[in-house]
Formats: C-alpha cells, sequence, structure tokens
C-alpha cells in the first residue's frame, strides 16, 4: 500500500499522447487526396508560371500577369466585385441570421431557413446563371411583372450580364453562406452579457456598439473574407452569364489557357493562376488570424 | 410562513425592497404563486431553494428582465413593476461567464459609468478603486479569458456595485467556483456588502452558504415562501417539514418517554442532536464515517432504520462495520430533547405538543 502510495505519478501536464502507427497509417487517404488534388495542380501552376512554353525559367509570366492592361482590368473588375458582394451578402446574410435567432429556438422559421441556406449557398454555377436570366434576363419573368407594374428595368440601364447583374446573382449564393457562417457566432452571445448590459444602462443600440459587435467584429470579418475568396474563385456563374464579356480573373485565366484571344498565352494562365493562388493564401491567412481572436472570446 | 425576529444590517445607502403578491407562470407552471418578501434597507436576504422552486423568477422580476403575470415589485417604496431594467437602479452579479469579453477589467467595470456619461477620468478613478475593493487593483489591464472563475466573479461584483446601485443582485455568483474559491468569495461578498452598506438579495440553492452569508434567509418552495427568519432560526426552528428537511440533515426519529423507541411518536433530530455510545442505548451498526474534522459524520442502522449522528472527532469513535450502542438523544428527557433541539432543530411545534 505504502508503495502505492510513494509511487511518484505524471503530473498531467506531462503525459504525452501515445502515437499510434495505425492511426497515422488511417491519414494515408487523406494525404493522398491533398497531394494529387492540392499539391499536384498546385505545383504544376506554379512551375508553369516560372518557365517559358520550352521549359525555360522566366519571370516574364508573372511580370506580364500584373502589368498588362487586360490582365488588370481582370483583376481589378474581380477584387471590386469579389469585395462589394462579400459586403453585401455579409451584412444581409448577418441580418438574416439574427432575425431568425430572435424567434423561436427551433422553430419552423429557423430550420426552414438554415435547410434552405444550406442548399443555396452552394447553389452556383450555369444553373444559377440562367435562373438569374429568366428571372431578370431582357425577357425575364421578374423584368416582365416589374415592367408591368411601372419598372423598366432596362431603361433604368440594368443588364443581366454587366458587373451589377453579376454582383447581384453572387449576392444570391453569398447571403445564405454568411448565415451558415455567422449564425455559431451569433449563437455564442450569451443571454447574461446583453442582460448585464442592460443592468447597467445599456440601451439595445449601446449593447450591441459596445458589448456584441466586438464580440461579433473578428468572426464576421472571417466570414465575409471566406465569402470574397468565394467570389473571387467563381468561374461557372460568371462565365454563363455573361460569356466572358466582363473581364474577371478566372474568365481570364480560362482564355490564356484555352488560347482564345491569344496564342502562346497559357503560361501566363498558369501565372495569373498563381496569382490568384497568393490572394486567397492572404485571404485564408487573414480567416485564421481571425478565427483565432473569435475563439479567444469564446475560450471562458 | 413564519415571519422573524430583528436581524443587524448596516444601513448606509440601503432601501427597502418588496415583493406583493408576486405571481408569474408560464402556461400551467406557475414559476411563483403569491410572493410577499420585504427587504430591510442594508440587509443582505439569500434567497434558498431547490432548482426551479422560483428564486431566479423573483431575482429576474426585482432586476426586470421579467415581467410578473400579477403582483407589484418596490425598491425603495416606489413600484418598479413596469420600469425596464435599464431604469432600476439595480445591480447584479450572474452565475458565470458575464463579464463583457472584449473589454479589460477595468473597462468591465466602469462600462455602466460610461453608459451613464460619466468622464473617462472619474471611470478610471472608480474603476480603480473598485478593483482595489475586491483585491483585484493589479489586474486592471486583465482581460477576463485571462483571469480565474474566482476573478472574474470578483470583477464583476465590482463592476455591479460601480454604478453606486440601489440594490445588488446575485444570482449563485459562486455555483460555478471550486470549494475553496467559493469561500473565499462568499466572504469578500458579505464583507462588501457590509462596507456599501447596500440591500442585497442573494440566491442560492446551498443551504451552508444561505446561511453562513445572510442577515435573514427566507426558503423557497414551489413558487410559494416556506420561511423567513435569521439563519439561526430557519435552522433551529423549521417553521415547515420542507424547510427541516431541506435546511441541514434530518432524523426522523420514533420518540417515546423521551427515548428512541420502536413506535413511538416521530420527531425530527438533527445529527448533532443524537449521541453515539450510550451504554444502554440503542442498538447500531456503522454502516459509513465520513471525517469532517471536528465532527465525524456516522451513518447508523438500527431497528428504527438508518440514523445520522455527527459525533465530536476523537479517538475511539466506532468504526465501520461496528456495533454500538445508540443512538440516543442527547438526553433522554423530554424537556432535554426541546433542549438539545434548540441547538440542532426545534420540531414542527404540533410534533412536540
Amino acid at each position: 500500500m505504502s508503495e502505492l502510495l510513494e509511487a511518484p505519478a505524471a503530473p498531467p501536464d506531462r503525459v504525452r499522447p501515445t502515437r499510434s502507427w495505425g492511426a497515422a497509417l488511417g491519414l494515408l487517404p487523406f494525404v493522398g487526396y491533398l497531394v494529387v488534388f492540392l499539391g499536384g495542380p498546385l505545383f504544376f501552376v506554379i512551375s508553369g508560371a516560372l518557365s517559358t512554353p520550352e521549359g525555360q525559367p522566366t519571370l516574364d509570366n508573372l511580370v506580364a500577369s500584373v502589368t498588362s492592361p487586360q490582365y488588370q482590368a481582370a483583376f481589378v473588375s474581380s477584387l471590386v466585385l469579389s469585395a462589394v458582394t462579400a459586403l453585401v451578402g455579409a451584412v444581409f446574410g448577418a441580418f438574416l441570421a439574427q432575425a431568425v435567432l430572435t424567434g423561436r429556438r427551433d422553430g419552423p422559421l429557423q430550420r426552414i431557413v438554415s435547410t434552405a441556406s444550406g442548399v443555396l449557398a452552394y447553389f452556383g454555377g450555369v444553373p444559377l446563371a440562367f435562373a438569374f436570366i429568366a428571372a431578370l434576363g431582357q425577357t425575364g419573368l421578374a423584368t416582365a411583372f416589374l415592367r408591368g407594374v411601372g419598372v423598366d428595368l432596362y431603361g433604368l440601364g440594368f443588364r443581366i450580364d454587366s458587373l451589377t447583374g453579376l454582383g447581384l446573382t453572387y449576392v444570391y449564393f453569398q447571403v445564405p453562406l454568411m448565415v451558415i457562417l455567422i449564425t455559431p457566432a451569433l449563437e455564442g452571445l450569451l443571454p447574461q452579457w446583453r442582460e448585464a448590459a442592460e443592468n447597467l444602462g445599456a440601451s439595445a443600440w449601446a449593447y450591441w456598439r459596445h458589448v456584441a459587435l466586438p464580440v461579433l467584429a473578428p468572426a464576421f470579418g472571417g466570414a465575409t473574407l471566406v465569402l470574397f475568396g468565394n467570389a473571387f474563385a467563381a468561374y461557372a456563374t460568371a462565365l454563363a452569364l455573361t460569356s466572358g464579356s466582363i473581364p474577371l480573373l478566372p474568365t481570364a485565366i480560362a482564355s490564356a489557357l484555352s488560347g482564345n484571344v491569344l496564342a502562346n498565352q497559357q503560361n501566363v494562365g498558369l501565372a495569373l493562376g498563381f496569382d490568384m493562388v497568393v490572394v486567397i493564401a492572404v485571404v485564408m491567412v487573414g480567416y485564421l488570424v481571425l478565427q483565432r481572436r473569435a475563439a479567444r472570446w469564446s475560450a471562458r | 410562513m413564519t415571519s422573524t425576529a430583528d436581524a443587524p444590517v448596516a444601513t448606509e445607502r440601503g432601501v427597502a425592497v418588496e415583493f406583493r403578491e408576486l405571481r408569474r407562470s408560464y402556461g400551467n407552471t406557475h414559476a411563483l404563486d403569491g410572493l410577499s418578501l420585504a427587504l430591510r434597507p442594508g440587509e443582505l436576504l439569500a434567497l434558498l431553494g431547490p432548482s426551479g422552486c422560483g428564486k431566479t423568477t423573483a431575482l429576474r422580476l426585482l432586476a426586470g428582465f421579467d415581467t410578473p403575470t400579477s403582483g407589484e415589485v418596490l425598491i425603495g417604496g416606489r413600484d418598479v413593476t413596469g420600469v425596464p431594467a435599464a431604469k432600476r437602479d439595480t445591480g447584479m452579479v450572474f452565475q458565470a461567464y458575464s463579464l463583457f469579453p472584449t473589454m479589460t477589467a477595468a473597462e468591465n467595470v466602469a462600462f455602466g459609468l460610461r453608459m451613464r456619461k460619466v468622464g473617462p477620468a472619474e471611470r478610471k478613478r472608480r474603476a480603480d478603486e473598485l478593483l482595489q475593493v475586491v483585491g483585484l487593483g493589479e489586474r486592471g489591464g486583465s482581460y477576463p479569458h485571462e483571469m480565474s472563475g474566482g476573478q472574474q466573479q470578483r470583477v464583476a461584483l465590482a463592476r455591479a456595485l460601480a454604478v453606486s446601485p440601489s440594490v445588488l443582485l446575485l444570482d449563485e455568483p459562486l455555483s460555478a467556483l471550486d470549494a475553496r474559491v467559493r469561500v473565499q468569495l462568499r466572504d469578500e461578498i458579505r464583507r462588501v456588502q457590509l462596507a456599501e452598506g447596500i440591500t442585497t438579495l442573494f440566491v442560492t440553492h446551498d443551504q451552508s452558504e444561505a446561511l453562513a452569508v445572510a442577515d435573514r434567509v427566507a426558503v423557497l418552495n414551489a413558487g410559494k415562501l416556506e420561511q423567513v427568519g435569521t439563519p439561526q432560526e430557519v435552522y433551529a426552528h423549521p417553521a415547515t417539514p420542507f424547510v427541516a428537511e431541506f435546511v441541514g440533515t434530518t432524523n426522523h426519529v420514533p420518540v417515546a418517554d423521551g427515548r428512541i423507541t420502536p413506535g413511538g411518536e416521530t420527531r425530527q433530530v438533527r445529527p448533532e442532536g443524537l449521541a453515539v455510545g450510550v451504554p444502554d442505548g440503542l442498538a447500531a451498526t456503522v454502516l459509513t464515517s465520513t471525517f469532517l474534522g471536528p465532527v465525524t459524520r456516522l451513518v447508523l442502522t438500527t431497528e428504527v432504520g438508518e440514523l445520522v449522528v455527527d459525533a465530536t472527532s476523537r479517538p475511539g469513535l466506532p468504526a465501520i462495520g461496528d456495533p454500538t450502542r445508540s443512538p440516543w438523544p442527547r438526553s433522554d428527557s423530554r424537556t432535554q430533547i426541546q433542549r438539545l433541539a434548540g441547538n440542532g432543530l426545534r420540531p414542527p411545534r404540533e410534533s412536540l405538543e
């Protein structure tokens, strides 16, 4: 008995988890997936961006991808479109999520919005483009209805294949994605924070301004970055809706790779792809930083 | 319900608080069923009861977070039943995790003053002063996630006091803390409350906490007030069987001619009202023995059922499995049972007479 008592017990913080090679083997399919579908294409893009069609190393492709006026225009359009639709989607999505949460927990409205968001957030590409053409094209149903009530969208300068029309289409999947992303953060706002603020004399606005919004800011910022990345990389919707008439980075990459506009631009196209990877990487780093900050507030 | 004798209280800043025939129903469930209760200026009253008895509902009605189905809430003689929480002049400490996570301790304490448009310099002075009062003068720049649970609750107490409220509301403020910190903070709350002289409602389900900290204890059961009195009165003179069971440990002992006798009239006796080792006592066997420091709690099996006895810790106490004589009322006379009950429990009046 005394031997048992005297036996030193390892302090909890010095206990190391045992490594199991069997468990590590279980990761192999995932690692294989990453190598084949992420590492391989990335290597192909980077090596192609840094070499001539003959395989000689060069920086000319990267230089051309950021100095050529047509690619600069594509960059600017993509950045503006992504930023605007991310912000609009984030604001509307956050309001919608909060409105739903204000209702009864797990009530019908909450379940319907949650399910619809899960579906609509991934309803992109060609089907979405055609849905919008059918609704808001020159002969679309919504366009005809609005014309019937005295609002002539096209008379006011609207076009579905314009940057505005494209932005409107993007918002359609940005808002539900924001609802999915921001709902957990909104649910993390503790009721006692509101009550404590109220008890200390804060109005509803003061509570949101001084307590809730600072808590939500990292999560909101992170979700907005995800929305930005989501729009920045969108390709099929833009192509189907505009047929490449609006210069955007994904369609510019496609044109360069397929040689639609100029021949022998494949390596410049890969350099544009590399530029896009850099932008998305910056977005992801920003997202991770904000997520860490958001987690700090919730590590009560 | 029994009301009580006067209790010594500080009255520097305190105001009277009153619940008048307060009812709160949720559908067919009555969380509060006609609660009438008055807090004297400057006293600390503990609202004690099991989960779901309505104590938190009463506190929330006083804070203004909920509206009664009927009845009135008065603070300082003024009916505040319809007054919004932000204008009730109460300070509240929640069960846990109520500090604003993006603000430092000092900013949390100063928040109420900021809402009252107090200038930055005065806010800082008051926040520093109150953090000193709760023993956290050096932690003003710390964020909640950098502090322990006990420290966070101290900051929450300072925050509630910063606005100099008329009434302090404590909603189970110690329940999320470990035992040692709980006792420390409990004493701290009492010290600060006495120093400030502020009328305080302390909601808890922990009877030892309520008895230790309060001027008076109000016991609530199923939305109704069972008894209100000083801790000594509630412990020694429970007004109802519920209070006798809920506050402290109670033995139901059959007594005839002043002795424990099977088939005798059932009396309620506290564990400290029984003794072991009495030569001609009832035969018993020790089922469990728990050392509690000054006393050892023995659970005995006897022919009248299991009995709990608190014996002074000393060498020679019977161990688990030992036969012993007793339990036995510390005296076998009826008069002395009553006297002993004064040290522990006086049974409900009807069972004595």
